[in-house]
């Protein structure tokens, strides 16, 4: 399998009241072309500081990068100067943020916001960017776009600000979509629809998409792979089939039994006990020992990856035999 | 936007009768014969002067209708006549391009260093830059104005030379820039705070994360995106600064003798020349005004979401 | 994300917990000392300057510094530095009295405002926006030209008139914050009446922000009572003040400079020293505004 874009030993920092604290810890994971990736986990859990971290906008002055490699067909973007790390983003790398509302301009018409990225990367002129915006407007499915193209963020619904970001993160045709929790701020029915859109997008495009949720559902129909964090580490990793058959962390396990399917109708819901580890404060070893049914005195020391198949690894010391 | 002009306009109408009928009462309605307020403590007119005011100013009807007529002849551009009997807004007439040209060059100078500096201060939050540029406006507000005036018409003008010390007759640009200048600066201070914290404001917002994300060039980023959010609200203190403007070209002009309407204003106090005062004051509020309007209006083009939020 | 809950905290740490400690800041510490010093002087000038200031010998008349008499003498032979010692008197009395009148009207009406909603806060608003229509100098000019009696009281008051509505806006905005808030809803709700959830929530809620506008407040009426005085709508000649002698001086400060830079300098400073003070305070008290 040939990798696009491959993460090692990533680690994210962030600013607080006693210094740096780690939200990301070390993270490996690889993107193949034209496959989806989603990464899942709670809030918390570094998911979101990954992908940032990736594409370079962590928050100022309270998010820096620690160590580790993000190298895209083999060249590191974090050792990038910084004109050539601008000429990767968007163009290469587009990004989905998860609120449109905040994440778009209030003041700029949608269509000069889409056709930015084509002026910047493709050298489009004006008129020529804004013939591309009215194309995207089409392809993410804005009815009546020619109408639209003025329109100002504010003057969209929820969906259909969403698909307006999409198409801002498409202008300058990235071969991988990191698309941040894209439909945590959107109503159910609408969030179907934007999944399926992405869907869609990176079967048509031949993309690398890769999605960051808290949420099963949306995983279990799109994604090819998945990654599993918990309190800056990734729990277990392998294609999306495998990890739903055989899943191995127990934290993966109450993950997915914590989800209403419908052969379970009658029995009472299960759900995760305690509350997600702070980060200033994590239990050392194994974080999720707190909350874990299955904990030993093993788990105080750091679990390392193990192979449950030679495509699924789970950070767990019963990942062995227990299973 | 017609709706949101006409809502503004509407708005404004409550304000002009409130500041003119103010003026009025504190001028005609107070105890005491108007035409002593007017001509100053200890003066004698001639009957003749009196009679033409009395008539003029329409002394001999009840006080609603001589606001009727005040506030008629100001929307008309009557502003009556002055204790020599000449008629005040052909003072004005003569006066106004002055002021002007002196308003407009002191503006331009306030809007270009107060916004400029206020984003490279906001945008290096914390710095060296940004302290120097914020003690520099406490400084700038600690020193009244018109102390500046003078020693920048002392040290500049009439010690180095750089600069006429005094009238037009230079013209323009030479003549008004350093009165402009002067003008300018005590504007300068809110503009930059203001623009400073819109924009420490912005540069963090998710936009520009977004804006980040795409690539987009730094200088980009900063103009295109976080500056023009941060000129939102920039944009009704530059409307503000105006009335310290209006007020400051009384001082300005009279110190600098540019015969604006500020030096009318002026020279009508030193000359107790009260018609000469109350009629120019009266306009230079209805100025002030429509220049709010004027700025609100333009606050509505440059934020889509005010104008629109009374449509939806 | 652990940047929000940081945030706060970083707040929250840079009110000072302990007041006094406030006095150890040179940002508030030294304006603090220059504006105690400038009002000791306008309390007792006459420990400053053994000169009579209206002990005038005309033919001292524009003279520079001499023996004794570190300004020199103005156009009229009277000593100026004891004139300007003296005028300290009443730049600060006006200062503080039109500050302090803004300040109980702001409290007053701003609460009130705030407390009432409805048409009572209408009015109120109504009524700043009016007030809000005038350039202020150009509105002052308009009023004391016509009154021909001008003392600290009449400048004063209309100083008053033109400077309520800026402070009343901000105390009601806080009023009505306060209001708001769910502990004075609880006082309300057992039936605390106005005048006690003002007194006891909303004032002392709103008190830090007050204190340093009006520490702002008293630098620029300061400065809009010299402004005036000096274009001959304020104080006038008997009066002994900064603009008086300002007013004075423009006729002839190309040949006596010193007529002109005195006063001034004294001015700036006292001016200066509010602004930082109020400067200082504001961002003690609201950091976000740094």
């Amino acid at each position: 399998m040939t990798t696009l874009l491959e993460v090692s030993d990533l680690t994210v920092e962030f600013r607080t009241a006693r210094g740096w604290g780690v939200a990301v810890d070390g993270v490996d994971l690889s993107l193949a072309p034209g496959r989806t990736l989603a990464v899942l986990g709670e809030s918390g859990s570094g998911k979101s500081a990954t992908a940032r971290a990736i594409m370079g906008v962590l928050p100022a002055t309270v998010g820096r990068v620690g160590r580790g490699r993000v190298l895209l067909d083999g060249q590191d973007l974090l050792r990038l100067p910084p004109q050539e790390r601008r000429a990767v983003r968007g163009a290469r790398v587009g990004m989905v943020f998860q609120d449109a509302l905040s994440a778009l301009n209030p003041v700029l018409p949608v269509g000069y916001q889409i056709g930015e990225g084509c002026r910047v990367h493709l050298g489009m002129s004006r008129r020529a960017a804004r013939r591309r915006a009215l194309e995207l407007l089409d392809l993410v499915g804005i009815p009546d776009a020619r109408r639209r193209i003025d329109d100002y963020p504010h003057q969209f619904s929820g969906g259909m600000r969403q698909r307006v970001m999409i198409a801002t993160a498409l202008a300058a045709d990235p071969e991988i979509l990191i698309a941040d929790e894209p439909t945590t701020a959107l109503d159910v029915t609408v969030q179907a629809q934007i999944l399926q859109l992405l869907a869609t997008l990176q079967a048509d495009r031949q993309m690398s998409l890769m999605l960051i949720t808290h949420d099963l559902g949306v995983v279990a129909g799109m994604a090819d792979d998945i990654l599993v964090m918990y309190a800056g580490r990734v729990v277990e990793q392998g294609p999306a089939d495998d990890v739903f058959e055989r899943p191995t962390h127990p934290y993966t396990r109450a993950l997915l039994d914590s989800i209403c399917t419908a052969d379970r109708k009658g029995q009472p819901l299960r759900v995760i006990s305690g509350q997600p580890p702070d980060l200033g404060n994590l239990p050392s070893g194994c974080a999720f020992r707190t909350r874990c049914t299955q904990a030993a005195d093993v788990c105080r020391t750091l679990p390392p990856a193990t192979a449950v198949s030679p495509v699924h690894q789970a950070a767990c010391h019963f990942a062995g035999g227990a299973a | 936007m017609t709706g949101y002009v006409i809502r503004r306009l509407v708005g404004m109408v409550p304000v002009v009768l409130g500041t003119t009928l103010l003026i009025f009462a504190a001028v005609y309605a107070l105890p005491g014969d108007p035409i002593k307020a007017l001509a100053g403590p200890g003066r004698v007119l001639s009957p003749s002067v009196e009679d033409a005011l009395r008539e003029r100013f329409h002394l001999d009807q009840p006080l609603w209708s001589q606001y009727g007529h005040y506030l008629g002849g100001l929307v008309r551009g009557d502003l009556g006549i002055d204790l020599q009997g000449q008629e005040v807004s052909a003072l004005v007439a003569r006066a106004w391009p002055y002021t002007l040209q002196l308003g407009l060059t002191a503006w331009a100078i306030m809007a270009v260093v107060g916004i400029s500096l206020g984003t490279f201060a906001g945008m290096r939050q914390g710095g060296t830059v940004d302290w120097v540029v914020l003690t520099g406006t406490t400084v700038v507000v600690g020193v009244p104005y018109f102390v500046v005036a003078y020693v920048a018409q002392i040290l500049l003008g009439v010690n180095l030379g750089w600069f006429p010390t005094s009238g037009v007759r230079e013209g323009w640009p030479a003549s008004y820039l350093l009165p402009a200048a002067v003008l300018a600066l005590f504007g300068i201070p809110e503009l930059v705070r203001l623009t400073r914290a819109s924009i420490i404001e912005n540069r963090y917002a998710d936009y520009v994360d977004t804006a980040i994300a795409k690539g987009l060039p730094h200088r980009m980023i900063v103009v295109r995106h976080i500056l023009r959010n941060s000129l939102v609200p920039v944009v009704s203190v530059l409307g503000l600064s105006l009335g310290y403007m209006v007020s400051g070209t009384v001082l300005i002009e009279g110190i600098f003798n540019i015969p604006g309407l500020g030096y009318v204003v002026f020279n009508g106090i030193s000359q107790q020349n009260g018609p000469v005062v109350v009629g120019v004051c009266s306009l230079l509020v209805l100025v002030y005004l429509m220049i709010n309007l004027l700025v609100d209006i333009v606050y509505g083009l440059l934020d889509p979401r005010i104008s629109l939020a009374g449509r939806r | 994300m652990p940047a929000a809950g940081e945030s706060i905290e970083a707040v929250v740490a840079a009110v000072p917990r302990d007041r006094r400690r406030l006095l150890r800041r040179p940002r508030i510490a030294i304006p603090l000392g220059v504006v105690v010093l400038i009002l000791v002087v306008a309390a007792v000038p006459g420990l400053f300057a053994h000169t009579d200031p209206r002990a005038c010998d005309l033919g001292n008349s524009g003279t520079g510094m001499v023996a004794g008499h570190p300004f020199g003498f103005d156009i009229q032979g009277c000593d100026l530095y004891s004139n300007v010692v003296y005028g300290t008197r009443s730049s600060v009395t006006i200062g503080f009295t039109v500050t302090a009148g803004c300040v109980l009207i702001a409290l007053v009406l701003g609460c009130v405002a705030a407390y009432y909603r409805g048409v009572v806060d209408a009015v109120i608003s109504r009524t700043m926006d009016i007030f809000f229509g005038f350039p202020a100098l150009v509105g002052q000019v308009v009023i004391l030209n016509t009154l021909h009696q001008r003392n600290v009281v009449v400048v004063s008051a209309v100083l008053i008139l033109f400077a309520w509505p800026a402070m009343t806006r901000l105390m009601r905005s806080a009023a009505l914050a306060t209001v708001d808030l769910d502990f004075v809803k609880a006082a309300r709700g057992l039936g605390a009446g106005p005048v006690r959830v003002i007194a006891r929530h909303v004032l002392p809620n709103s008190f830090a922000p007050i204190l340093a506008v009006a520490s702002l407040g008293v630098g620029g009426m300061i400065t809009a009572e010299s402004a005036l005085t000096f274009l001959g709508v304020g104080l006038r000649a008997p009066s002994i003040s900064w603009g008086v002698q300002l007013n004075q001086a423009q006729d002839s400060f190309r040949e006596h400079p010193h007529l002109l830079l005195f006063p001034s300098l004294f001015l700036s400073v006292t001016v200066l020293s509010f602004v930082m003070l109020g400067d200082a305070l504001r961002d003690t008290f609201d950091p976000r505004s740094r």
